[in-house]
């Protein structure tokens, strides 16, 4: 076999393992919070006779483990269950809120991604003079804004000051593509500014880090114009501390950004494991749970690959 | 009338004009504020409602969690959709009097144990349809079941039997009730076909609109039911509700006018709200409270004066000042207000008096260890300032109060009705009955202060099946002094509903029963423009 397509093998074999693990322990951590999920249901009216009948229904009397086995079934099968709260199927609303998710974060990563990897790159072209500062400036004060200060400062900004946008960024199945883009606007503009920083800091550094190395020099010698020695040379070879940068950030905007789908009502994962967790909807917060961590993982392992088939030794197996 | 005045009076009334800005302009033209007042109101009551539109709100108070099954609502947002879909036996109006919905008569036997309402006719479902007495039994045998987890589980309690016949619906209690059909109205008690029994999310009733989409936590909207039975309400061709649970972001949805209305609006921020064209703050006095709750039965609250001595610590005008910004009233330690009718306010008002409260502290005997207030930040809006205020206010009097900030979540189960001291609030109740009978009789579900005391218990049956108002009133006025001098509710203030709306919704109304005219704004209102 192929050295990288062991190494990819092996890392998504690993990254399912992984999976497994973690959904014993979101199982795990779940049940083992305080007080009772047919109590819970019910609440404090609940007589015996309702509690046992609930127990039952929900098959508490199981053994644990038991349990954990016929839950990752039905996950397996794509059956998450339903929601205690109000009965809704937590595949179909995941699905939809998940779309949700991923179109912001898709969005976000569309701007940030290009932009912080330009501005990185001019960064080190200009290391020291006053380009490099001024961006590192402006992206170091946006990245050091809380999320709820720069959303509430953009929504006063667009919506008041400037009215162009609707502070309130939902979403709806229908709803034409340059529509869903106008309502997310705000909330990306936030996004953008929260994780530029990070990645814009790492392409500077890695480039400046390979622009110290002798094959470097040799280019310089050879006459190339500056920018040309960073794209053609140092930029392939900075190539894996960019990417797993830049994956750490998009696995943020899938996973964290709650406050920022609470400030713009955006109907969202996030906003969805929030509200569940507070009613104790246990089979939603495992659901959700392992979503995200999947998608972490996957992202993670994505990087690996990358990474992997970007080193040259790899590549060219003696 | 001068032609300007005619101008902006017509502007005014369309809602082209905010009303901040028409006041404004009428004294400059040298119209007093009383006649400018009244001839806006006649000029709106001419304008009359318009048809037709999209009408927005949007609301803090919804979840993701939330159910279309009306016996299930408890927060603000899935009570608006109850309203706008649902529709009830009697509705409660803003005077407190008596609306007739589905029922189109009520009436009732000498003691109040018999109670006979006449169902409308021709009444269509939204799945088109009849509504019969028969499912308005169903409703309420639903909403009876012990199992049925319904918010009216404790109303509806009280019936022992109930039967239909033809289209009149017979209620025997078993002891009299005079305020029986106010409990009708309550929003749990939606009639829907066969009482909802197979599917009660399905949110099929006889309401003014029905559900278009539900999406729980996100929005809900309703398109206008065509065979609804009531022409003078349902102005909107369509209505929505966005639920928007961030203060900034609802308060910019409405100043974006990407809604029409919206409810809690942050005391803090009403001053700068009034200022901003075509927006108008509605401050409306209701019949919710905010309390410190002490349990009359454990240490050191069993006390009398201990308990005494903790009411007299507390300054209620600066509370009202300070953490609801002026916008409610200084309660008295009962849970009635001059919203109610029957209210007495003969009572004197309890003031802060810190020389009487040490007083009645050292009568305690307490040895001086701190005790212990509860709060957090989701107890009412303001909850850990007020417990500071209070802790201020104590110290004063010599009374050790150590204020602990508990987390929101899990504060319902763990904290209130658990703890023996906390902060919590009450939403009120249309009728003085039910309000004491949910909270403050002995056997109550919801009797968070433990308050147990056979006299009050006793006045509280009697005033119930007491048709005559006067000996009513004075029964309550019993009531509320046993409960103001004995009972181990603190209650410094009564908030108001403060809400906001832009100038083009016609037809608002001031409801002291509920947030945004008791659910029913999406109802009632129109768009001028």
């Amino acid at each position: 076999m192929h050295p990288i397509l062991r190494l990819v093998v092996q890392r998504i074999a690993l990254g399912l393992l992984l999976l497994l693990a973690v959904s014993v322990l979101i199982y795990a951590g779940t049940e083992a919070l305080p007080g009772d999920v047919a109590q819970a249901i019910l609440g404090q009216s609940a007589t015996p006779e309702a509690l046992a009948n609930l127990r039952e229904s929900l098959g508490l009397n199981q053994p644990g483990y038991v349990r954990y086995f016929n839950w990752l079934g039905g996950v397996l099968t794509g059956d998450f269950g339903k929601a205690l709260t109000n009965g809704q199927d937590i595949g179909q609303a995941i699905a939809q809120r998940l779309g949700n998710t991923l179109f912001l974060a898709a969005c976000a990563a569309a701007i940030s991604v290009p932009l912080a990897v330009i501005l990185g790159l001019v960064a080190a072209r200009y290391n020291g003079r006053w380009p490099d500062k001024v961006i590192s400036g402006i992206t170091l004060s946006t990245i050091s804004l809380p999320e709820f200060v720069a959303a509430y400062f953009v929504i006063y900004l667009l919506t008041q000051v400037i009215p162009i946008f609707q502070p309130v960024a939902m979403v709806f199945p229908g709803m034409s593509f340059w529509a869903k883009l106008q309502a997310v606007a705000l909330p990306v503009i936030v996004l953008v500014l929260v994780v530029l920083a990070h990645m814009m800091r790492m392409t500077r550094a890695a480039i400046l880090n390979v622009m110290q190395s002798a094959y470097i020099e040799t280019a310089e010698l050879k006459g190339l114009s500056p920018m040309r020695v960073i794209w053609k040379h140092a930029l392939p070879n900075a190539i894996a501390p960019i990417i797993s940068v830049v994956v750490l950030n998009l696995a943020y905007l899938v996973v964290g950004v709650v406050v920022v789908e609470v400030v713009f009502s955006y109907n969202a994962l996030g906003q969805y494991l929030v509200d569940h967790v507070a009613k104790r909807d246990l089979p939603v917060v495992q659901a959700v749970g392992l979503i995200f961590a999947a998608v972490y993982i996957s992202l993670n392992i994505l990087a690996d690959v990358i990474s992997i088939v970007a080193n040259p030794r790899l590549r060219h197996p003696k | 009338m001068n032609e300007e005045l005619h101008y902006i009076v017509k502007r005014a009334a369309k809602g082209l004009m905010s009303r901040r800005e028409f006041m404004g302009r009428a004294t400059a033209l040298g119209v007093s504020a009383v006649m400018a007042n009244a001839l806006l109101a006649s000029a709106a009551r001419a304008e009359g409602p318009v048809k037709g539109g999209v009408l927005r709100a949007g609301m803090a108070g919804g979840e993701s969690t939330n159910s279309l099954d009306p016996a299930l609502a408890a927060s603000e947002v899935p009570f608006m959709v109850n309203m706008t879909w649902g529709e009830m036996l009697v509705d409660v109006t803003a005077k407190g009097e008596l609306d007739m919905r589905l029922a189109e008569e009520v009436s009732s036997n000498a003691d109040a144990t018999e109670w006979k309402f006449k169902i409308r006719k021709g009444v269509e479902y939204h799945n088109g349809k009849t509504v019969t007495a028969e499912d308005v039994i169903a409703t309420l045998k639903r909403h009876t079941d012990e199992k049925s987890q319904s918010g009216a589980l404790g109303i509806v309690q009280g019936i022992s039997e109930m039967s239909a016949e033809g289209d009149m619906v017979t209620l025997k209690l078993a002891s009299g009730n005079a305020d029986l059909p106010f409990l009708m109205g309550d929003y749990h008690l939606i009639i829907q076909p066969d009482g909802g029994v197979a599917n009660p999310a399905e949110a099929i009733g006889a309401g003014p609109y029905k559900v278009v989409a539900n999406e729980p936590g996100v929005r809900h909207t309703f398109e206008r039911h065509a065979n609804y039975w009531d022409s003078s309400i349902a102005h909107a061709d369509q209505v929505e509700i966005l639920v928007i649970n961030d203060n900034t972001a609802r308060t910019a949805a409405l100043q974006a006018g990407q809604v029409h209305m919206i409810n809690r609006v942050d005391p803090k921020i009403v001053e700068l709200l009034k200022g901003v064209p075509g927006v108008s703050v509605e401050a409306v006095a209701g019949r919710g409270h905010y309390v410190f709750i002490m349990h009359c039965d454990k240490a050191p609250f069993d006390n009398k004066n201990m308990r005494m001595a903790l009411k007299l610590a507390i300054n209620r005008e600066e509370m009202v000042e300070k953490i609801l910004g002026g916008l409610g009233t200084v309660g008295n330690d009962f849970p009635i207000n001059a919203a109610y009718p029957l209210f007495d306010d003969a009572i004197p008002q309890r003031t802060y008096d810190p020389a009487k409260a040490a007083e009645h502290y050292k009568a305690s005997g307490h040895d001086g260890s701190p005790i212990v207030l509860r709060t957090a930040p989701g107890a009412f809006p303001g909850a850990v300032e007020a417990a500071q205020l209070f802790q201020q206010s104590a110290a004063a009097a010599g009374i050790p109060l150590e204020v602990k900030v508990e987390p929101d979540d899990g504060y319902w189960s763990d904290v209130w009705n658990v703890q023996p001291f906390c902060a919590s609030y009450w939403g009120g109740r249309p009728v003085q009955d039910q309000m004491y009978s949910t909270a403050y009789l002995s056997t109550a579900d919801w009797n968070d202060t433990k308050f147990k005391n056979e006299e009050f218990d006793a006045l509280l049956l009697k005033a119930r099946a007491e048709l005559d108002a006067t000996a009513r009133k004075e029964e309550y006025s019993k009531m509320a002094n046993i409960l103001r001098d004995e009972g181990g509710l603190i209650l410094p203030m009564f908030n108001d509903f403060v809400e906001a709306k832009r100038a083009e919704v016609g037809g608002w109304e001031a409801d002291p029963n509920g947030e945004l005219m008791n659910g029913r704004a999406l109802v009632k209102c129109w768009l001028t423009a």
